[in-house]
């Protein structure tokens, strides 16, 4: 690709988690953990239920310190920094939409998308309207700016939560299960949303999903963690990691086989 | 991030068609994207063509994008054709993803000034209000005895855990606030009575009022706050996570389930909170009278025997029974009504706390009433 703002190979990574372990009190959720983001992709964290994929995407996004291991966000290490240097990390290039979308309650779509704006930036509120709008128009939204989130549908609340995530024009969007509990063609918007996301904005995603469709449609690369030994076991793309990975268990989830991990093979 | 140069548009008129010429950087945050000015393609004819020229393009972001939809959707209401194909393929795709009209929003409802339309309006939500809150109560009752015959769907189990929360776990604020109010008591009355060197009837005093209305009162005001509140939030929350609608397509009733464990532990706690709310506030006036008055203890002991006969501990214990059923009812009822998101939990806490204090010293004064009429 010619577009500058996209990563050549031999670029340092973005993002680098480096032999990181994970943990909740003396809950061990994933150990020795490495991986590389770089500018530009969609990054896929895959893997069955339970294994710990959104608590390192908690840990990308800087809300779980990990216990041991480094991150190391654009050339700095992220938790060596101040938390102020922290937070700014975060206000400006990262993008987040939750599993359930989690807006706001208390405030419309359209005050969800604004505050961001409102907080953070020096925009008047004429300019902050019309950005709203425009990101909502981008996720299909717009109709429903004054709507509360209670009175949304859970696909609607999720582009709505997408709309959010873009309200500061973060470079990195991380989404946690976008497209669960979206029906296909919802889902399959969504898909082209993100990708066209990635190549109008020049962003980074990582998503953590085991929607095999939306990966195979834009993921081009990815870690696949495992649940039982708390690992990674595979590193690639969703399509190479079915081509060319050997791991049964690996096999298994691309191609949705029966898996059985205590006879280590397939059923 | 460098500032960059400021964004421009020219609109050129060709013979074939319009052109919009951008250049500079196009960044939203910078706060100076243009307006698009709708009047520059007044001119065009319907069926022209709009295209871009975006040789000075520098940087862009979702900035240069909410130009360009302004532009797009002039375009479709003048019925013109964009042609997008000098635009950086991005920059395409995502205003392909932008529709041509913004759809009229439902307009929120407009909220005129009609007192009378208001009143009437909550005059017969309250009437209706009532209605619910008796059938509610109607359900519980039979509930309960239903419950006697081991006939409802309650568990045991649900209604001792609502038991240790209301009960046990109160027993240190309920006595803090009832010692502290015999003690106030005390106070007040040993200034007033030793005026009359009559510092023994500070016993009295005490014991009246305590057992009468304070004790049960307080109690009560102290339960709304700390067990009816947590009620109402607790079902709300459950109402929220769908947890309400899990139970009835099991069949099993709200009112059996939830409703029922909780107004009952109340009314089975709250008594007996009372009873030792009397005791602790007794305490607190006899702690305060020793200090101050020079009364003997067992003097204060016996005037306070003899001044409460025991159908006034029977008052106040019905007197309990009753705000227990209504502090329950109410704050599960309020619970079971409320929105489903997490400011109407706090909503449904508020009103739960706001409605039992009201709704319990309305009732004090009810009972007093009574009380006079029957003599008590």
């Amino acid at each position: 690709m010619s577009d500058p703002r996209l990563a050549r190979p031999d670029d340092p990574p973005l993002m680098a988690l480096r032999d990181v372990t994970l943990a909740f009190g003396p809950k061990v959720i994933q150990r020795n953990l490495s991986l590389d983001v770089r500018r530009g992709t969609i990054f896929a964290v895959m893997g069955g239920s339970g294994c710990g994929k959104s608590t390192v995407l908690k840990a990308m996004i800087g809300l779980l310190r990990p216990r041991e291991g480094r991150y190391i966000m654009d050339g700095e290490d992220y938790w060596a920094g101040s938390e102020e240097r922290r937070t700014e990390i975060g206000r400006r290039r990262f993008g987040v939409l939750f599993q359930n979308a989690a807006l706001w309650s208390a405030m419309t779509v359209g005050m969800n998308v604004a505050l961001p704006m409102q907080m953070f930036t020096a925009l008047d509120e004429p300019s902050i309207r019309r950005l709203v709008m425009l990101k909502l128009g981008l996720v299909g939204m717009e109709h429903a700016v004054d709507q509360l989130p209670s009175e949304l549908s859970g696909g609607m609340r999720k582009r709505a939560g997408l709309a959010r995530a873009l309200a500061l024009d973060p470079d990195i969007l991380f989404f946690d299960e976008p497209s669960a509990g979206l029906d296909p063609i919802s889902a399959s918007r969504l898909d082209d949303l993100i990708l066209n996301l990635r190549d109008g904005l020049g962003a980074t995603v990582v998503i953590v999903s085991h929607e095999l469709p939306s990966l195979f449609a834009i993921a081009d690369d990815g870690v696949f963690l495992d649940a039982k030994t708390r690992t990674v076991i595979a590193h690639g793309s969703p399509t190479a990691l079915r081509d060319g990975c050997a791991d049964p268990q690996v096999q298994a989830f691309m191609r949705r086989e029966n898996y059985d991990a205590e006879a280590g093979g397939k059923v | 991030m460098a500032a960059g140069t400021h964004p421009t548009w020219r609109h050129i008129a060709a013979t074939d068609r319009d052109v919009l010429a951008l250049g500079g950087d196009w960044i939203a945050q910078s706060g100076a994207i243009p307006q698009f000015s709708p009047e520059c393609l007044t001119g065009s004819a319907a069926g022209r063509t709009i295209a871009f020229d975006t040789a000075g393009l520098g940087r862009w972001d979702t900035g240069l994008i909410e130009f360009l939809w302004d532009a797009k959707r002039t375009a479709a209401s003048a019925g013109l054709r964009v042609d997008g194909s000098g635009l950086p393929e991005a920059a395409r795709k995502l205003l392909g993803l932008l529709p041509d009209r913004l759809a009229t929003a439902a307009s929120p409802s407009h909220r005129r000034f009609r007192p009378l339309h208001a009143l009437g309006g909550k005059t017969l939500g309250m009437l209706a209000e009532l209605g619910a809150l008796a059938e509610l109560l109607a359900v519980t009752t039979s509930g309960a005895v239903r419950a006697l015959v081991a006939r409802a769907r309650m568990r045991a189990v649900d209604l001792l855990a609502n038991i240790r929360a209301a009960g046990p776990q109160a027993l240190a604020i309920v006595g803090v606030v009832n010692f502290l109010v015999g003690a106030i008591l005390a106070f007040v009355g040993a200034v007033q009575l030793r005026k009359f060197a009559a510092d023994i009837f500070v016993a009295d005093l005490v014991a009246i009022a305590v057992v009468r209305e304070m004790a049960g009162v307080m109690t009560a005001i102290v339960m709304s706050g700390r067990t009816g509140a947590a009620y109402a939030a607790r079902i709300a929350t459950m109402r929220g996570n769908e947890e309400l609608d899990a139970l009835a397509v099991v069949g099993i009733p709200a009112s059996d389930y939830i409703v029922l464990p909780s107004v009952l532990a109340l009314v089975f706690t709250m008594p007996l909170l009372y009873l030792y709310g009397c005791f602790v506030g007794i305490l607190g006036g006899f702690v305060v009278a020793l200090a101050m008055l020079d009364i003997t203890p067992l003097g204060y002991f016996h005037q306070t025997v003899e001044a409460v006969p025991l159908d006034q501990f029977a008052f106040g214990f019905v007197k309990t029974v009753a705000f227990a059923a209504m502090i329950g009812v109410t704050s599960c009822r309020i619970g079971l009504l409320a929105g489903r998101s997490a400011a109407d939990v706090g909503v449904a806490a508020t009103k739960a706390v706001v409605v039992g204090i009201v709704g319990v010293i309305a009732m004090d004064a009810v009972f007093a009433v009574i009380a006079d009429i029957v003599g008590i």
